[in-house]
């Protein structure tokens, strides 16, 4: 049960952006909420790669004696977490662009007043 | 209570449950599974790719074409906010 | 903004590019790279849009400039993966590594004091991809503040 606490932090991470997607009504705060979830799902993504005892699998100035491969961490989940994060950046701009078209035509930032198409 | 709420009570209960029944079938935090292709890359970085960096030569070398599908991604997200602000700029 | 903070962001700005084009220098002895070091860069770039107002730096930085410099970046990157296909038939293939020219020598295994000399092809597409991550994110936060401080969008 000890060595499962950081999955559990993750999956903690996932259910708090989803609830802030799910009952609020800002949509400034639901755009905050899907930020959440997916910084969490790169933390899974980096936690997956990690070996006990591990140094950063790079060669320049290695402390003295530690053998290689077996005690350096997986360095595969950590190119595919730095794809994700850019992946994240350009969809919250697009997101945010169209927040702002958003509030500039309705006036509001209410979801719930948003609901039909403005003839 | 409105139907919305009890539906997105419904919905979070599902996901919750889901998510916290499937921790418990991973491998423990520490100790991975299947480590065959990372040994190799590890072993063989200074002598293919010239590279002392191990994270760098697997972004640029070993998965180079992922590499050129996110620049593709940042490319098309400026050229979307530029279409969505193409009145402002004028 | 006051006197006190323009001359703070003209002091703090150089420093923070030599930062981060060093990390985009080194990416292939220590940690870091090309993304890692353009996002150091853009948030520099940031600061000065915060101290100097995004009308005054929106009329003097015109954005065509900036969208050509990305795509200097992109074209860059899609010239190297291609000259890989020429010289050694594999796409995005390593053709520098072990050659006696730009970047050739190959370390010595195990632990090792860092040669610049090194890496093959890996500096050439940290350099593109830095100025291509630079000029991206320059350029959404440049649009997004002066859409956002402007009174009314014109028709």
């Amino acid at each position: 049960m000890i060595e499962y606490i950081p999955f559990i932090a993750v999956v903690a991470m996932i259910l708090i952006g989803l609830y802030a997607v799910l009952f609020r009504r800002n949509l400034i705060k639901i755009v905050i909420g899907i930020s959440i979830i997916e910084s969490g799902v790169n933390l899974f993504l980096i936690i997956l790669g990690y070996r006990e005892g591990g140094v950063a699998p790079i060669f320049t100035s290695l402390p003295a004696g530690t053998t290689y491969p077996e005690e350096m961490v997986l360095p595969v989940p950590q190119a595919l977490t730095l794809t994700s994060i850019v992946i994240g950046v350009a969809v919250l701009a697009l997101m945010l662009s169209l927040v702002m078209h958003i509030f500039r035509k309705y006036g509001t930032l209410d979801v719930q007043k948003i609901r039909r198409l403005k003839e | 209570m409105e139907k919305r709420t009890v539906a997105a009570i419904l919905v979070f209960t599902i996901v919750a449950v889901f998510f916290l029944f499937s921790i418990f079938l991973l491998h423990p935090f520490g100790k991975p599974g299947q480590v065959q292709m990372d040994d190799y890359i590890i072993t063989h970085t200074q002598n293919e790719t010239g590279a002392n960096n191990g994270v760098t030569s697997v972004v640029f070398d070993y998965r180079g074409f992922d590499t050129l599908g996110e620049a593709t991604i940042l490319f098309s997200a400026v050229a979307g906010v530029m279409l969505i602000f193409r009145r402002v700029r004028h | 903004m006051t006197k006190i903070v323009k001359t703070t962001a003209n002091m703090l700005f150089p420093f923070t590019m030599i930062f981060g084009l060093y990390i985009i220098a080194h990416g292939h002895l220590t940690p870091g790279g090309g993304f890692q070091g353009g996002a150091i860069v853009a948030s520099g770039c940031a600061l000065l849009l915060v101290a100097y107002g995004s009308s005054w730096v929106f009329d003097r930085i015109k954005d065509k400039r900036l969208v050509a410099f990305e795509s200097i970046g992109a074209i860059g990157f899609i010239t190297i993966a291609f000259l890989g296909l020429v010289f050694s038939a594999v796409f995005f293939g390593n053709f520098l590594a072990g050659s006696g020219t730009l970047f050739g020598t190959i370390p010595a295994t195990g632990s090792t004091l860092s040669d610049f000399n090194t890496g093959g092809v890996l500096p050439l597409m940290n350099f593109v991809v830095g100025v291509k991550v630079i000029a991206g994110l320059f350029v959404i936060v440049l649009i997004m503040a002066y859409a956002s401080s402007i009174k009314e969008w014109s028709r």
